[in-house]
């Protein structure tokens, strides 16, 4: 107890000791029991009370980001680097309704994280007072819940059940909205736990039957394969081990969604890299003819499925997840599996075991390993970087060079991306090793999200190698977080792949809307050395091939942070592609591959 | 549980895939401000349809309310907004009567009717038959009360347009389970 010594105490009727706090204290004495060690926010008039009781205490360290987007997105980013939860404060009006995209972010991306927000005073609410909006409504399909506190003998319990709810079951943004009153007033506090609730009841031990039927179709498989997504980075670390487990003791070939990347070594000979959209040529070739689908933890997202009733046509579909809103959403499934995926895939493994007296077919899994290495013969994430020194940096070898690099160097870095090409580039030329070291955004697709992403993950592990890969045009939604970097010597590395397009939108353009590149240039983009000094960061910039490595090479030898910006060729795409809507097996291959594809 | 009734829903969803079929849904929710808002916020955000929506607290202490949603989709939209419904932090209960067994859905009417000598005595004569009752009553005026299925009442409004019908309120349907079986 910091703040609490000197106030006033007394006990409750069942002999526990009553303190009397401010609202204000005892949200951060809530908090300090709750295990929150770092906040991120912005303050301002309606949360002056909090910011004057973290002032008085030293258990939390509160980090000040330049937006509130960014400290939502930084929180994101803490709470998936680590598996805890995230924590943001931002005021009332302006500063709630700017945390809006990272609430949806977290939402779609099912990551932990609890907002306080600031409201006007009980008595001011509806009047349209100053800096008043109605918070809980805007954020409300923005969160997986939230809430006004309106009753002070509530706070501290409300502040439990928001870090319950954002934790448990399928995780999400949880939006507590306190009354600058009520961080005033006199509330008392109790030291106890949440860990239940009486309307909210998350399922995480899966049906038994469930899983038997799935480990049934399992072993008749003849052409499976393992569909993993974010829910088993969710899960813990538990569940990565365990599914590293599960696809050696199957044999079976395994891939990943874009949120679900670490959680299987991307190195191993059973991982055939992302499906979907900008998914390889074998991964998605596999999901397509495969007999048995195991989703696990994933959510047969569009940019996974493209054309629906063309998504895996001849497989039984065996999905588990913790929420059971995604069976049957978008594809119908054969074995829904509801629970803790952690949970599910130990049980799994148990049952495999069990069952020991059916074996898999190992002839036709045979066959189908024999055709999945032609398709991964195509060798579809081939580019061709000219090696004569002046020739222009291909984005694909920036990002394989970075990744040897760094594996050179005998690190493994934690790594955000924005949102574009070069998210896609990172997810097929940066493979990882581990899960929690892969921060993106994923669902909702928030351009600006890397730069504040990589603040939260450096803060998380301060002597870690964190990089945000980044495109110039995203980078530049949240370049104001240069200064948190600067104020907290924060050692990002922040990775501008520099095409001066908006890579993604030109691609589009340039392949479905006639090549009219309507508004998707980046014009007047600041010189990124010059701006880095300008933050008193080091700049560093490499414009041709015969620097890469040597410009890498100085980042990575560089102890503080730096911002690197590498000009790459400016109309390189992004290959596999499915074109949106299109099924998995028209997927097109770039110029260098699209004749190899013909021949095979 | 729930893991044989999705394995029914792929099958049935399977076989009547486009077909519209007809959900009551009866929530237990928290009876707390912005429950109602979140629910017809899913229903608004999802493009989900409603039909006629009713809720009021139910227990002693008005800590709980009922929602009852008429609402109609393909089997696998139903499924949908039951799961949804049921993810909302604050909602205890999701049935959806209809398939849970047979159930009473009534709806109660307030109808006004203007007119005068033939036209009135018609009006009367037809509520008389319909059951309905005269809760308020002018020289030139009438207030029928009626309860009764929707497509009751359906019938008996369309009776009353032509013989002065001008105002009309409805509650949207109340419904529960037949039986023994409580939600």
């Amino acid at each position: 107890m910091t703040n609490a010594e000197h106030k006033k105490s007394g006990s409750d009727e069942t002999g526990q000791t009553v303190h009397t706090m401010t609202g204000a204290e005892v949200l951060l004495q809530v908090l300090a029991d709750l295990g929150v060690e770092v906040i991120f926010g912005y303050p301002g008039g309606a949360v002056l009370p909090i910011y004057d009781a973290i002032f008085q205490q030293d258990k939390i360290r509160h980090i000040l980001t330049r937006h509130e987007q960014a400290a939502v997105h930084a929180a994101e980013a803490y709470a998936r680097s680590t598996g805890k939860i995230g924590v943001a404060l931002v005021t009332s009006g302006p500063g709630a309704t700017n945390t809006v995209t990272g609430l949806v972010d977290a939402l779609m991306d099912s990551i932990p994280i609890v907002c306080i927000s600031g409201q006007v005073f009980s008595s001011l609410i509806g009047n349209d007072a100053f800096q008043e909006a109605d918070t809980v409504g805007i954020t409300r399909a923005a969160t997986k819940f939230n809430y006004l506190v309106k009753d002070k003998e509530k706070l501290a319990d409300k502040i439990r059940e928001a870090f319950y709810i954002a934790g448990s079951g399928r995780p999400g943004p949880v939006l507590v909205d306190i009354p600058k009153d009520l961080q005033l007033a006199q509330v008392p506090y109790v030291k106890k736990e949440i860990k239940s609730h009486p309307s909210y009841k998350p399922v995480t031990e899966p049906h038994h039957q469930a899983i038997k039927d799935a480990v049934t179709a399992m072993k008749k498989a003849k052409r499976p394969i393992f569909y993993t997504g974010g829910g088993i980075i969710n899960a813990g670390p538990h569940a990565s081990e365990g599914l590293r487990k599960l696809v050696k003791l199957s044999g079976f070939p395994c891939t990943s969604t874009l949120m679900g990347l670490g959680a299987y070594p991307a190195s191993d000979k059973q991982f055939l890299g992302m499906l979907g959209m900008h998914g390889t040529y074998e991964a998605n070739l596999a999901t397509h003819g495969c007999d048995v689908l195991i989703a696990l933890g994933a959510r047969f997202d569009d940019r996974v499925t493209g054309s629906v009733k063309d998504f895996s046509p001849n497989a039984l579909k065996i999905h588990a997840d913790i929420d059971p809103s995604q069976i049957n959403k978008i594809v119908l499934v054969d074995i829904p599996v509801i629970g803790d995926v952690a949970r599910i895939i130990e049980l799994m493994i148990q049952e495999w075991e069990a069952q020991s007296d059916h074996s898999v077919d190992q002839e036709a899994l045979k066959n189908w390993w024999e055709q999945i290495e032609k398709w991964r013969a195509v060798d579809c994430l081939k580019y061709q970087q000219d090696t004569k020194a002046g020739e222009v940096i291909k984005p694909q070898h920036a990002i394989r060079r970075l990744s040897e690099l760094v594996k050179e160097k005998s690190k493994e870095a934690y790594v955000s991306t924005e949102v574009g090409q070069h998210q896609m580039w990172t997810a097929q030329y940066f493979p990882f090793e581990s899960p929690n070291h892969f921060m993106t955004s994923g669902g909702l697709g928030t351009m600006g999200y890397g730069l504040p992403a990589a603040v939260g993950i450096q803060v998380a592990h301060p002597d870690a190698l964190v990089i945000d890969i980044a495109g110039e045009a995203s980078t530049m939604m949240n370049i104001q977080e240069l200064a948190t970097i600067k104020q907290y010597r924060l050692p990002v590395k922040i990775f501008i792949l520099n095409n001066r397009y908006m890579g993604m939108v030109r691609q589009w353009q340039e392949l479905i809307h006639g090549g009219r590149y309507s508004e998707s240039y980046s014009e007047s983009l600041p010189d990124f050395v010059k701006l880095a000094e300008s933050f008193g960061l080091k700049g560093m910039r490499a414009r041709t091939i015969d620097e890469l490595d040597t410009m890498i090479n100085a980042m990575l030898d560089e102890p503080g942070p730096v911002v690197m910006e590498i000009q790459v060729e400016r109309e390189e795409n992004c290959f596999p592609m499915i074109p949106a809507g299109a099924p998995h097996n028209q997927i097109l291959l770039g110029p260098v591959k699209e004749k190899t594809k013909t021949a095979s | 549980m729930d893991y044989i009734d999705k394995k029914t829903l792929q099958r049935s969803a399977q076989q009547e895939k486009d077909e519209f079929i007809k959900a009551i849904f009866s929530l237990i929710v928290e009876n707390e401000s912005g429950v109602l808002s979140r629910v017809i916020g899913l229903f608004a955000g999802r493009g989900y349809n409603i039909e006629s929506l009713t809720v009021a607290p139910v227990d002693d202490h008005g800590r709980k309310s009922r929602i009852n949603i008429l609402t109609s989709g393909t089997p696998m939209v139903i499924n949908q907004i039951k799961e949804q419904l049921n993810k909302q932090i604050p909602v205890y209960q999701v049935v959806n009567l209809c398939q849970q067994g047979p159930y009473v859905a009534r709806e109660l009417a307030l109808i006004k009717v203007v007119s005068k000598g033939s036209e009135r005595a018609e009006a009367l004569n037809l509520a008389d038959a319909f059951r309905a009752q005269v809760v308020d009553a002018s020289v030139d005026s009438l207030v029928f009360e009626l309860t009764g299925k929707t497509e009751k009442i359906d019938a008996f409004v369309d009776l009353l347009r032509p013989l002065g019908l001008v105002e009309l309120s409805r509650t949207g349907i109340a419904a529960i389970g037949r039986g023994c079986q409580t939600i």
